[in-house]
């Protein structure tokens, strides 16, 4: 995978655009969604309001340069949250502009069905001009101008522009991989295009917009965090307006710069500040890894998937099954059985197909093939074939052949159901050969198990994930290669609808279902799975059905969709504790320094030895605001998914991110109190 | 020596509470699932006859609010018929001391007092109750008890898992059982046992002995072992006399002490074994147990030493204390059985005391404090675990975030309504407290002269006091600290509003959000599900329970309790 964007994450305009963003999120209407932050922006203004009133000559309120200071660490603490919002939005619309980039200004031959001079006359439009339902032409060596779907023709593509991935593929149209997207570059030949979004509302288009402020919805998670904070938020708001009367009763009089900083250092403002960063980051982590999302909350629901549902073919096993052997029925020439064999298969242009040929070795000249018929495989006979002459050769799996000898009154022998036992319970694929409906012999196909993939589906055994392989395999073979590959279930001989019911019964049951697929007939199970992602090279309708599009086209895929999703949620869960956990040691900062001046035994509570009360203030509120910077690397990376159980994993959290929480306070606010104590 | 007899006391006093608890829960288990008991020929035909009488059918299947509302309506006639009884009892029967009726504003808090399980009293039971008061305070104490153990075993049958629309069985049958066939037979084998240690039970006036100086004294006495039999059991602990438990009549030695310890916090621990018998979480159950006593031993501990220890502005005058800090305790009950107790009757919403808690130390008197803060150490009865529920869900919350997963709670997700609740009911709290203590502050240190006549001690001691106040009347507590000239309107009305929204509130949130998880679709288990029988995540409540509960109260401590005691040392 190339990921064209990282090389300008944190570039110079990048940062400088997140500065401004910064000023500009300051803005009381855009503050308000964040109530975290909001509660701060009012506390800078109620400052500022102080600063001018001691300027105008107010006493007891401390210096005027103290209070500014105060005054200016907020403002900087408003700032540091707008920027990691800013930054993350920026690195999304600079990975989502540079796929988006290379198509539009790309000329695109538009067909006007009557043109000025002629029926179907082909003209020369900016890409940007094309509306959906416009047709446009591709050549050798143009660059598609649009997302479309090709109505005429093939084409080799390569689609290195946003996959990464050099080998040029082969889009056609009808079938399954008729999509193509706009910036990549036809190879060879010459395709129809019909554009399938209007100009800025392609799946990209959205994304971005989903990853700017305007139409980014706050996902179900995401609001119930939201209550939490500002629940936490309110919290404190009693606790610091309460004080005021507790100080008046002690005749402890206490600053109003003191009281903000007090609620300031209290509310979780770590977390409210980086909230929606972690959010637009997982997104972009998403895209990072070639998948756009159609919302935040699938990347969400990602992280809960239970159920994932995996093609076998190019997920679990390499590509394409390949004959292995040969087995002729008894009483049968073995050689006179493999000119059948690959007389079955000249004209079978699937992989298995060629494989056949290839492992016979036959020259296929040598056969004298006359006026061949070939019959070509169609689902319900699930069988393909040849006529020459009065000889029918056939060749499919073993129940539809043994119907088509059962139905010519001929028997199906015993020795050949049992190679065909034998080979399907090795994993095998049998494959039936006939001559005018007699049974002739067997041929091995067999599926090669990616390497590797054992290993991840243990590590989504751990994450508390179960594997599903559906395959259109007869149940023997699909559990041969099921338990070779350590999935936890499988479909056999699956059927679209076989998928769709699976998915519904998981999901009546409780169960979130990830899936992935391609084809229009995958749609309604696309639809109906929690999370369903679909292949970029696939049909308009999978990919208008699943709420995630793969841009690599990559079946293995959702299993980085589910981690991205699960860090995305661990990071916010962590941050919060962490925020949360800061305030024991701002406490024991502020609380002290409040009443100490008034009531000196009260030094004892000052466990870290703060220099004085202005300086512990000082301190508290700089950690609090710097912590925020600090923490926008892992808000935007993501905290790692170590895939542990979940017990392990909440230990090992609590104690990095809890245990982690309190203590780095107590150490920061001394370190910045001893700088700080220079000062005053 | 005398100091270890003293531990082993109160280890005994723990230790039976837990072996009868284990027991006694496993019974509650089975009485509400409807299972039968051995008790169930005699009780059978008494809730028939109950039932019939109030022409109830406890068959009918009801949903939260239903449960809510037959609660609510409950507690309202009993309400309205305390405040008709305590604002007339000068012209009623059974009041042969001839005490006089109660203003409207204390009638009020007392009345509200004891139907929210509270007892805060605001007179003396010698001079300001007649006979027919108590007694219908006594009817109130099983009542309030009995409606906390119903509404609890309503969120048990909502945390049921494996189910959508998980039923939630009748209001009426839970609370008929609660009474007649938990908390009366209970009371009436501590009754006995008081009595025959020597408590009253009589109805007749003051009686009148000659000390051996030979002077008269008049001495109160009246049905006192009934009464404090369910003021023990149901978390109430609103006393028959003005000292409660202090009280020779009320708790007359060791055994009597001892019973009534054990009482406080049967039923709450008990309550947690019956959610484990009827979840058939067993190992949750004693999890949930396991964390609140954690957190009980926490505040113990630090009691216990400091008032085995003595006062150190005693021991500076160089007075010898091997007894311990007795300032405000009972010779015959001891400095640790006080502290024990102190402690127990605060985390449990019980609020009866033996000792008075005025004359703690400075942070033990703090340690009272923090367990009605928390309230959830056990907690009153039913409404204990209730507080519980809330912590758990704030703990799944944030730990199911934590690992990689949107949270849930016994296989049901918890979303936006959810925590809109559980963070409203967490805050009630402080907010409660804080407000109400600031309120008083405020009036008191701008009028001083106006309220002078509250505080005993002004100073840091002047402020423990308000904030105990507020503290136990939020909690549904009802112990004071003694030293607040607590029966002004203010006070009065000012608490009973508190006792109110505390007892309430508490209760519709977590049955609101039970029921609202119940009738969400079902989760299985699987790896990546967190777990929420295990020691991390019980590590993780009581993580979020000190920094909700305790932290927010750290500003107000250190004002009161922890200013003092710096200023001691």
């Amino acid at each position: 995978m190339n990921h064209t964007a990282s090389k300008q994450f944190l570039n110079k305009a990048l940062l400088a655009g997140a500065f401004k963003q910064s000023f500009l999120k300051l803005n009381p209407a855009a503050m308000i969604l964040n109530p975290v932050m909001f509660t701060v922006w009012v506390g800078t203004v109620v400052m500022g309001g102080v600063c001018i009133w001691i300027a105008g000559g107010a006493d007891g309120q401390g210096s005027l340069t103290y209070n500014l200071v105060i005054t200016l660490l907020l403002f900087i603490t408003l700032l540091f949250a707008n920027f990691a919002e800013a930054i993350a939005e920026a690195r999304g619309k600079a990975q989502a502009n540079s796929l988006r980039k290379t198509r539009e200004d790309t000329p695109a031959k538009l067909i006007l069905p009557v043109g000025e001079m002629y029926v179907n006359e082909v003209i020369v439009v900016p890409a940007s001009k094309l509306k959906k339902g416009d047709i446009f032409i591709c050549e050798t060596d143009d660059i598609i101008p649009a997302d479309g779907e090709i109505v005429e023709g093939l084409a080799t593509i390569d689609e290195s522009a946003i996959t990464g991935e050099s080998a040029p593929v082969i889009r056609e149209a009808g079938g399954d991989k008729s999509s193509v997207t706009g910036g990549t570059k036809v190879l060879s030949d010459t395709i129809k295009v019909k554009v399938t979004s209007e100009p800025g509302e392609s799946f990209l288009d959205k994304m971005i917009a989903l990853v700017e402020g305007a139409s980014r919805q706050k996902t179900p998670n995401e609001i119930a965090l939201t209550i939490l904070l500002a629940g936490f938020t309110l919290v404190f708001i009693i606790v610091t307006v309460t004080l005021k009367s507790f100080a008046d009763y002690a005749h402890t009089p206490i600053t109003i710069a003191a009281f903000i900083a007090l609620f300031v250092c209290l509310i979780p403002t770590t977390i409210g500040g980086l909230l929606s960063a972690i959010g637009i980051a997982g997104m972009n982590r998403a895209l990072k890894a070639n998948v756009i999302t159609k919302s935040g909350k699938a990347v969400e629901t990602a992280g809960d998937i239970d159920v994932l549902l995996l093609d076998k073919t190019g997920t679990i096993t390499i590509g394409n099954r390949k004959a292995t052997q040969f087995y002729p029925a008894t009483h049968v020439d073995p050689d006179y059985f493999k000119q059948l064999v690959v007389m079955s298969s000249v004209s079978d242009q699937t992989p298995e197909g060629k494989s056949i040929i290839e492992l016979a070795a036959l020259d296929t000249v040598m056969l004298q093939i006359n006026n061949p018929r070939f019959i070509p495989f169609t689902a319900e006979t699930r069988c393909s074939g040849i006529d020459v002459g009065d000889m029918r050769i056939r060749k499919g799996a073993a129940d539809a052949i043994r119907k088509i000898c059962e139905n010519a009154g001929n028997t199906f022998p015993e020795d050949v159901h049992t190679i065909v036992q034998s080979i399907s319970s090795k994993g095998g694929t049998p494959l039936v050969v006939t001559e005018n409906e007699k049974v002739m012999g067997v041929i091995e196909l067999q599926d090669i198990i990616k390497t590797g993939i054992k290993e991840r589906f243990e590590r989504l055994r751990k994450m508390g994930i179960k594997t599903v392989m559906v395959t259109g395999d007869n149940p023997l073979t699909a559990r041969f290669i099921a338990e070779k590959a350590g999935v936890d279930d499988f479909i056999a001989e699956a059927k679209p609808e076989d998928k769709m019911n699976y998915i519904k019964i998981e999901q009546a049951s409780g169960r979130l279902v990830a899936m992935m697929g391609d084809g229009t007939n995958d749609a309604p199970a696309l639809a109906q799975a929690d999370v369903g992602v679909a292949m970029n090279s696939g049909t308009q309708a999978a990919k208008e059905a699943g709420n995630m599009v793969d841009l690599d086209n990559d079946p293995t895929k959702l299993i980085e969709v589910v981690e991205i999703g699960k860090q995305l949620l661990m990071t916010r869960g962590t941050l919060t504790t962490f925020s949360i956990a800061n305030d024991v040691a701002k406490y024991f900062a502020i609380v002290p320094a409040l009443f100490i001046t008034y009531i000196p035994a009260l030094q004892g509570m000052n466990i870290m030895h703060l220099h004085s009360p202005q300086s512990a203030i000082l301190s508290a509120v700089i950690f609090n605001a710097i912590i925020i910077p600090l923490l926008i690397p892992l808000a935007l990376r993501g905290v790692a998914y170590k895939p542990i159980g979940a017990s392990a994993l909440l230990r090992r959290n609590l104690l990095i991110y809890g245990l982690g929480g309190i203590i780095v306070p107590f150490v920061g606010i001394k370190i910045i109190d001893i700088i700080v104590a220079n000062f005053i | 020596m005398q100091m270890s007899t003293e531990m082993y006391g109160i280890i005994a006093m723990f230790m039976i509470t837990v072996l009868l608890a284990i027991p006694l829960g496993r019974y509650m288990g089975k009485l509400f699932s409807g299972n039968s008991t051995w008790l169930d020929p005699i009780f059978n035909p008494i809730d028939q006859l109950i039932y019939r009488i109030s022409g109830v059918d406890p068959n009918i299947e009801m949903s939260w609010k239903q449960h809510l509302k037959v609660l609510l309506s409950i507690n309202f006639i009993w309400f309205v018929l305390a405040m008709l009884v305590l604002t007339n009892m000068a012209h009623l029967p059974l009041n042969p001391d001839h005490n006089p009726s109660m203003s409207a504003d204390l009638a009020f808090n007392t009345a509200v007092s004891f139907i929210s399980n509270t007892n805060l009293q605001h007179y003396s039971g010698e001079t300001g109750m007649s006979y027919l008061g108590q007694l219908v305070l006594m009817l109130f104490q099983f009542i309030s008890a009995g409606c906390g153990m119903a509404i609890c075993i309503v969120v048990f049958k909502a945390m049921k898992e494996g189910t959508t629309n998980t039923p939630l069985g009748n209001y009426y049958y839970y609370f008929v059982r609660s009474c007649t066939r938990v908390l009366l037979p209970i009371a009436f084998i501590m009754a006995v046992l008081f009595l025959l240690n020597g408590m009253p039970m009589t109805f007749k006036g003051k009686d009148t002995i000659t000390t051996l100086q030979g002077d008269t004294v008049q001495v109160s006495r009246g049905p006192v072992a009934a009464f404090v039999a369910i003021k023990q059991l149901g978390t109430n602990g609103g006393g028959f006399f003005g000292p409660n438990s202090a009280h020779p009549f009320e708790n007359p030695n060791y055994f009597t002490n001892m019973i009534e310890t054990i009482a406080i916090a049967l039923l709450p621990i008990a309550l947690i074994f019956t959610m484990g018998y009827m979840l058939k979480r067993k190992k949750l159950a004693w999890l949930i147990v396991g964390v609140m006593t954690v957190g009980f031993i926490l505040l113990l501990a630090p009691t216990l030493v400091m008032e085995t220890a003595g006062n150190p502005a005693i021991a500076k005058m160089g007075i010898e204390q091997n007894l311990g800090n007795m300032e405000g305790k009972e010779l015959r009950l001891g400095a640790a059985a006080s502290a024990y107790w102190g402690i127990v009757t605060t985390v449990t919403s019980n609020g009866s005391v033996n000792a008075m808690h005025d004359s703690f130390m400075p942070l033990a008197g703090m340690c009272t404090m923090l367990g009605m803060m928390v309230n959830a150490f056990y907690g009153g009865i039913g409404v204990g675990f209730l507080n519980f529920y809330i912590f758990m869900i704030l703990a799944v919350f944030i730990s199911g975030l934590m690992v990689g997963r949107t949270p849930e709670l016994m296989g049901k997700k918890i979303e936006a309504k959810e925590m809109k609740i559980a963070m409203i009911i967490a805050l009630i709290h402080p907010f409660l407290i804080l407000s109400g203590t600031a309120i008083s502050a405020y009036l008191y240190a701008h009028h001083p002269a106006e309220y002078a006549g509250w505080l005993s001690n002004p100073g840091f001691h002047g402020f423990s006091e308000m904030l105990y106040e507020f503290t136990s009347a939020s909690a549904n507590n009802g112990s004071e600290f003694a030293g607040l000239g607590a029966n002004t309107p203010w006070w009065n009305i000012a608490d009973g509003i508190v006792m109110l929204l505390s007892r309430y509130l508490p209760i519709i949130g977590p049955v609101a959000i039970a029921g609202l998880l119940a009738q969400k679709k079902y989760i299985p288990e699987s790896a990546g599900t967190l777990k929420t029988d295990t020691v991390t995540f019980g590590l993780m409540v009581m993580a979020v329970i000190v920094i909700v509960a305790a932290l927010s109260f750290f500003p107000s401590l250190a004002l009161g309790p922890v200013a003092e005691y710096f200023s001691f040392h």
